[in-house]
């Protein structure tokens, strides 16, 4: 009940004429860039994060709700029709979507996906407003010795789920906490790596970083093996719309997906190519038509497709709640945040209520705007996948330059950005994961902060990182995630690459 | 089998990985000795460099272990004119907000660079997109967002 009267005060809040222009320009937006092949969600949302900075906090978050959804759908977009998956989470809807588009059923492909995601966000969504309250709840009762463990946790399973070497997952965790040193320390004043820079005295930007890795790194990445030949769109042909036939064979998956995606996104583990690729599978053997697949059967995007905009929003419920980012997209939301002095977590539900449950609100609403805005404009979608791959690439770092030097105008910062590519480039070559490191510069001081703290509570007595049943579990947890895949080796894993 | 792993010798590319983690993790630990503010009670601002200092060392070593066995991932043949494009009209741009030319002419050198990096021979043209996207995104965050972004000679005339 006190849900549901929040979530109503959040509506009226993200009703307001001038919050849904907010929204309606963010899933514009994101949508639009989305679409650019190589840009994922991440991306997206890191190079879109400076246009909202001289928004109200309200304004910007729900703006930034509906980038998130329209960077999510933009995605799926490029996944099937260039057959190129921005993120791995598009991995699942590329192989069955691209071979829809080439049998000339792209239509009815997109059209799965739209709908598909729409109603996974909207379960999704509902499950994020149920449940965040009740963690609340939970999360106010976490010492600092919790939060460290739960840190701890999700440091290790970010760093084994994404790719598929452990050690160069914790090579790239480790190379973002050893940036989160840089800077002033916040409980003493103490200048850590800082090298007598003045610019490096605030520390490093996480946009700064997670646009360097992403857009700099992978335009390089993509220059470096240019002379291989380039995707070709495939056309849509045919009708858009769904037939009764397509409806029949996707509501199940969708909800199957949902059903996948929510809990694991949910879940500090995080990572969305998990549930996806479960969900393609599952489908491929509950399908009727089982010889369809691989030559495009419907199923097999509607499933994954659901499944990766629930886990979108299941990573919102240990961010929200837990202030906790299980994904580089997360990670640079919380950044988002922290630009407006707000830190997610239970004081913020107290605290600003409107605002939390207004971004809830406004996720509901840029799921209805999604769908009728991308269904109609889907033709302009198209156009923008045309744009040459010189100009698109000349144009992301442009965007990249752009953001960063709004930011902070100073040419330390822009030297800070293309370091970061090129490490980001080497990281590609040598198929390192990039996301670990983005979670590693946001997180590390998080875990820090709270671990002092811990131990000046219990006068200096590490102990009570184990003495606390809490604390104990998830640290237990984390240790065995670290130790299982070198255990059991030959275990079959799922191979993730990320955006 | 043996042999030719022999033969080949370590991987240049994890041992140089290796090499590198544990430079950072002297420079870290460098870092943390040189501190002078100390913490009355808790732990220092000591304590979180000696941990990440630890870990580094450990990822450097097996970084070096994994280089005599089967080293990293090999890469494919990189396209070294297009990356030198590339970094050239990055290091253009930082030079020219560096050198105070402002932000319209810093993104002609970037955006003409980058595209001749990816294949496009129509430097002049490209040069003039990059001018004009230059302009209209320094005057859109000037005007609309009342943000001012690197301004030279050139942008001063509109502000």
């Amino acid at each position: 009940m006190e849900t549901t009267l929040s979530l109503l005060n959040g509506f009226s809040v993200a009703l307001e004429p001038s919050k849904l222009v907010f929204c309606l320009i963010g899933v514009f937006l994101g949508t639009a860039v989305g679409v650019l092949p190589g840009i994922g969600p991440a991306l997206t949302v890191a190079l879109l994060l400076p246009v909202t900075f001289k928004l109200d906090p309200a304004g910007s978050l729900i703006m930034f709700a509906g980038i998130y959804y329209g960077g999510m759908y933009g995605g799926s977009t490029t996944a099937i029709l260039l057959n190129a998956p921005g993120e791995s989470a598009s991995l699942a809807t590329a192989l069955e979507g691209s071979k829809m588009a080439k049998a000339g059923r792209g239509g009815p492909a997109l059209a799965t996906a739209a709908i598909g995601s729409f109603v996974a966000g909207l379960i999704a969504t509902i499950g994020l407003a149920f449940l965040a309250p009740w963690l609340v709840e939970v999360a106010i009762k976490f010492g600092p010795w919790d939060y460290f463990a739960l840190m701890i946790l999700a440091f290790v399973t970010v760093s084994a789920t994404f790719g598929d070497s452990p050690l160069r997952g914790m090579t790239s965790l480790f190379l973002g906490i050893t940036l989160g040193l840089v800077g002033i320390d916040k409980l003493t004043g103490q200048a850590r790596l800082t090298f007598g820079v003045p610019e490096l005295l605030n520390g490093v930007e996480v946009t700064t970083l997670a646009v360097g890795l992403f857009a700099v790194g992978e335009a390089l990445y993509v220059a470096s093996k240019r002379y291989h030949a380039p995707e070709e769109i495939i056309p849509i042909k045919g009708s858009l719309w769904m037939s009764k036939q397509d409806w029949k064979r996707s509501w199940a998956p969708w909800l199957r997906g949902t059903a996948f995606g929510f809990p694991i996104g949910a879940l500090p583990a995080g990572g969305a190519e998990v549930p996806t690729f479960l969900s393609y599978s599952t489908e491929r053997k509950l399908c009727k038509y089982p010889d369809e697949f691989g030559k495009g059967a419907i199923e097999g995007v509607a499933g994954p497709e659901a499944a990766n905009n629930a886990s979108a929003a299941g990573t919102l419920v240990p961010l929200l709640t837990l202030g906790l980012p299980t994904s580089a997209t997360a990670a640079i939301m919380l950044a988002g945040f922290q630009q407006y002095g707000l830190n997610p977590g239970p004081l913020l539900f107290a605290e600003k209520p409107d605002l939390v449950w207004g971004l809830i609100a406004s996720l509901f609403i840029a799921n209805v705007m999604l769908v009728v805005l991308n269904l109609p404009l889907i033709g302009l979608w198209v156009k923008l996948l045309a744009v040459p791959q010189p100009w698109l690439y000349a144009g992301i770092l442009v965007f990249a330059t752009m953001g960063t030097l709004a930011v902070n105008a100073s040419p330390v910062e822009l030297g800070m950005l293309f370091l970061f590519g090129y490490i980001g480039y080497l990281m590609r070559r040598y198929d390192y994961p990039v996301a670990p490191m983005v979670v590693g510069l946001i997180l590390g001081p998080m875990a820090e902060a709270q671990l002092r703290r811990a131990l000046q509570i219990s006068l200096g007595d590490p102990m009570i990182l184990l003495e606390n049943p809490i604390s104990a579990t998830l640290l237990g947890l984390a240790f065995i995630a670290l130790v299982a895949p070198f255990v059991m080796k030959g275990l079959n894993r799922f191979k993730a690459e990320e955006d | 089998m043996t042999n030719e792993k022999l033969a080949r010798g370590p991987d240049r590319p994890a041992l140089l990985v290796g090499l590198v983690l544990l430079a950072l993790a002297a420079t870290v630990y460098y870092d943390a000795s040189k501190q002078t503010i100390t913490s009355n009670y808790g732990l220092g601002p000591t304590a979180m460099p000696y941990v990440v200092c630890c870990g580094l060392v450990v990822l450097g070593l097996a970084h070096l272990f994994v280089a005599f066995r089967e080293g990293l991932p090999k890469p494919e043949r990189a396209d070294g004119g297009a990356l030198l494009w590339i970094v050239g009209g990055l290091v253009g741009l930082i030079a020219s907000i560096a050198l105070g030319a402002g932000f319209s002419i810093a993104i002609t050198i970037l955006f003409a660079c980058t595209a001749r990096g990816f294949g496009r021979r129509a430097l002049v043209v490209d040069a003039i997109i990059g001018f004009v996207m230059g302009l209209g995104i320094f005057l859109v965050f000037a005007k609309l967002l009342t943000l001012l972004l690197p301004a030279g000679p050139l942008e001063r005339l509109f502000i």
